[in-house]
């Protein structure tokens, strides 16, 4: 157990050792300066020219939510294109049929909105051809978008008043040719040396040892499956995600994976004061997000590595913990982190099964995903914490009677509305959803029988979970939710949609407002910002409009199964 | 918006050649140097393969080692969980007769010894490997089924548990049982 808690351990310092420097380097990168891979600009402007772009024109808040929004409805159209025609395309040597409208339509959200709820298995539902140009094409360029969405957000909080704030797709390809492409390619080459498969070979057919005829699926796993952790991405090759030996074949791939998924996220709020020359700013920022996710990862560990009380009544050896869904190979510790780490941050990518999580640690899976604003996913987790800062910043500068101040900006009536709106969007989606869903069951349980793969209140948390999932763009799933069917894939579908852009849009704007605005040097009369007394207080603004909104709900599901089984 | 969708069309296209063609183009380069070349490594007995070295099969004989519970029935054109909560009842009437069975088919073993791992089914349904105890609980029963010595099976499984750093101590039961296999013939 010592073993086991040590390497988690571990895994967190190595990733936030790996994230300062990364910070620093992202902040020189997206501000033009001199950095490492600078003998790639050549590559850069090539892409530039060729999409007929001019990287340098400034542009305003406005402009660079059009531009967001018009290629991704360019990327939604191909998606759907292919996946609704991939049974008659080439690349598909296992004859995996199109898919279903309504699959097709969630499939290319999900992955659009860097959520990867995946409504099918990879192993049966995607070609080799869908798997590559649709998904792996949308992980690298949705995570890239996320980030970009966050640059511009850096850029309107300088020390200046100015309409403009830098170049959609400046910020867009440089995510992808600085970062998330030379990244992927490491991540990758560590999985094919660890024996996770690179082929456009279809399934291989054997007789086992026992002389069963089985069939292995395989495919171009190990690229697809890198850039899936490190974009915050989390829809897998397989069925299984990462708890399937080919995807994670072994524990330092395991650390390799959960650490990609995590630096990004945490590099991004170092990146913020190295950008902003206000590195207390980061600090606070990473102290609050800390807190909130220690609180979360340690009832999980805890429940996780002390087995399912309902077994140890059987009188049976749980020396390993609750291992109901996970694999002996990565144990019930790095199991557990890898569930808190990939539901704060909106990766949602699993290396066990979250609906045979304990019900507490399921619940504090459920929180990372109901905050959403510990860490977060790449980009898009800091865009979720700005909204909060501003409310906190409102409501303190209430507190002591001062003018609510961010950065030497005023943060007045349209800002506090759009910050409200955005917060409160998240909750609202996730109960209206969940409360839809269990009318729907109630009113007719054996018509949607198929729905629930377990009874009473776990099954409630099923629902839940899927609507917080799909809110959160965080793609986890309690798997037992029979979720493809035309109910699941439209309702999941548009909140996906909603829970995606206008919290990327509402913070964008608020930025764009302060930036106009006249800058006021700090003084006397200021409310500092990168104190711990005003991470406090964000804190407790998290809690409040996150954690008591949800508390009803989480009670009718783990809380009530919780203590039906201690 | 007009202004921003040709090129929104065009950029698409030159980064569908990076991110979907190039770089997946260069890891499987990358991947021919790779175990098997890519394609997955596989373990051969007699000549013949038999398996994937990372992905578990069946064994329900009683002269093989069992591997853990399996949602898929170890058929690896697919691969999932049970999902099943912690609280279901019927889940925990299936663990109790995988108990019961377990208990049956290996005579001696008392139920304190038997590592829950044996009695849950793994998160891929794939699971290759076993604890050190998971293994060592059936050792008896494959020393009688196959007329070894018990000295004989424990060190086999000594040579065949992996550790490594901070990693939980485990062990491949395909390999294991191939070693198994061996050793049986050369008597």
């Amino acid at each position: 157990m010592t073993t086991e808690l040590l390497g988690i351990a571990g895994l967190y310092l190595l990733t936030l050792g790996l994230a300062l420097p990364l910070g620093h380097y992202l902040a020189r990168v997206f501000q033009g300066e001199r950095s490492l891979l600078d003998f790639l600009a050549p590559v850069e402007r090539g892409i530039f020219r060729a999409a007929g772009l001019d990287a340098t024109r400034e542009m305003s808040w406005q402009q660079h939510m059009v531009a967001m929004l018009t290629i991704n409805g360019v990327w939604f159209l191909l998606a759907m294109g292919i996946l609704c025609t991939q049974g008659s395309l080439p690349l598909n040597p296992d004859h995996n049929p199109s898919m279903a409208p309504d699959l097709a339509f969630n499939t290319a959200i999900s992955f659009l909105v860097n959520c990867n709820l995946q409504h099918y298995s990879g192993e049966s539902g995607l070609s080799y051809l869908s798997q590559l140009v649709v998904i792996t094409f949308l992980q690298f360029v949705s995570a890239a978008t996320g980030i970009a969405a966050a640059v511009v957000v850096f850029n309107a909080l300088q020390t200046r008043t100015s309409e403009k704030m830098g170049n959609f797709y400046n910020y867009f390809v440089k995510s992808l040719t600085r970062l998330l492409i030379p990244g992927s390619i490491a991540l990758a080459l560590i999985l094919v040396f660890n024996g996770s498969p690179m082929t456009l070979q279809g399934k291989q057919a054997l007789v086992t040892m026992q002389g069963d005829s089985v069939q292995v699926s395989r495919g171009p796993v190990a690229a697809m499956v890198a850039i899936k952790e490190l974009g915050t991405n989390g829809g897998g090759f397989f069925g299984a995600n990462s708890a399937h030996p080919l995807e994670n074949p072994n524990y330092l791939t395991n650390a390799a994976e959960n650490l990609a998924l995590v630096v990004i996220p945490l590099a991004m709020i170092f990146a913020l004061g190295f950008y902003l020359k206000r590195r207390r700013l980061s600090y606070m920022i990473f102290g609050v997000m800390t807190v909130g996710f220690l609180a979360l990862l340690a009832p999980a560990v805890y429940y996780e590595l002390h087995g399912n009380p309902a077994i140890s009544q059987m009188g049976v050896d749980q020396h390993l913990g609750a291992m109901e869904g996970k694999e002996v190979r990565f144990g019930a510790a790095a199991s557990a982190y890898w569930s808190i780490t990939n539901t704060v941050i909106s990766c949602g990518s699993v290396n066990s099964m979250h609906d045979s999580f304990m019900p507490l640690s399921g619940m504090t899976q459920l929180l990372g995903m109901m905050t959403n604003a510990f860490y977060g996913g790449c980009g898009v987790g800091l865009l979720n914490f700005f909204a909060y800062l501003i409310i906190a910043v409102f409501i303190a500068g209430l507190m002591v009677g001062r003018t609510p101040e961010f950065l030497g900006k005023k943060i007045e009536a349209r800002e506090m509305k759009i910050a409200v709106i955005v917060t409160l969007l998240h909750p609202l989606l996730i109960l209206a959803g969940t409360a839809l869903a269990a009318h729907t069951y109630v009113g007719n349980p054996s018509e949607y029988a198929s729905w629930l793969a377990n009874p009473g209140y776990h099954g409630f948390s099923e629902m839940l979970y899927e609507f917080t999932s799909a809110a959160a763009n965080n793609g986890s799933g309690f798997e037992g939710l029979g979720d493809n069917t035309a109910f699941w894939n439209i309702s999941t579908g548009v909140v996906l949609l909603l829970a995606r852009f206008l919290p990327i849009i509402g913070p964008v704007a608020i930025a764009g407002l302060l930036a106009r605005k006249k800058y006021i040097p700090e003084g006397a009369g200021t409310l500092p910002a990168d104190t711990a007394t005003f991470g406090v207080m964000v804190l407790a603004v998290i809690f409040i409009i996150a954690a008591l909104a949800f508390f009803p709900a989480l009670a009718l599901g783990p809380i009530a199964e919780h203590f039906s089984l201690y | 918006m007009k202004n921003n969708l040709l090129p929104a069309f065009r950029l698409t296209l030159v980064l569908l050649v990076l991110c979907a063609g190039l770089y997946p183009a260069l890891i499987w380069a990358a991947a021919q140097l790779a175990p098997n070349g890519g394609r997955g490594e596989t373990v051969r007995q007699n000549g013949r393969v038999v398996g994937y070295a990372n992905v578990g099969q069946k064994f329900d004989r009683p002269e093989y080692f069992h591997g853990r519970p399996s949602a898929v029935d170890y058929n690896a054109t697919g691969s999932a969980g049970s999902n099943k909560g912690p609280s279901n009842p019927e889940y925990l009437a299936a663990v109790r007769a995988r108990l019961d069975t377990f208990l049956r088919q290996n005579p001696g073993v008392r139920k304190e010894q038997v590592p829950a791992e044996l009695l849950t089914a793994s998160g891929s349904g794939l699971d290759p490997h076993l604890s050190p105890r998971g293994v060592a609980v059936q050792v008896a029963r494959i020393a009688k089924a196959r007329n070894l010595a018990v000295a004989d099976v424990q060190s086999l499984v000594r040579q065949h548990t992996e550790t490594s750093f901070l990693a939980p101590a485990r062990v491949n039961v395909l390999q294991l049982n191939l070693a198994l296999d061996q050793v049986t013939v050369r008597r």
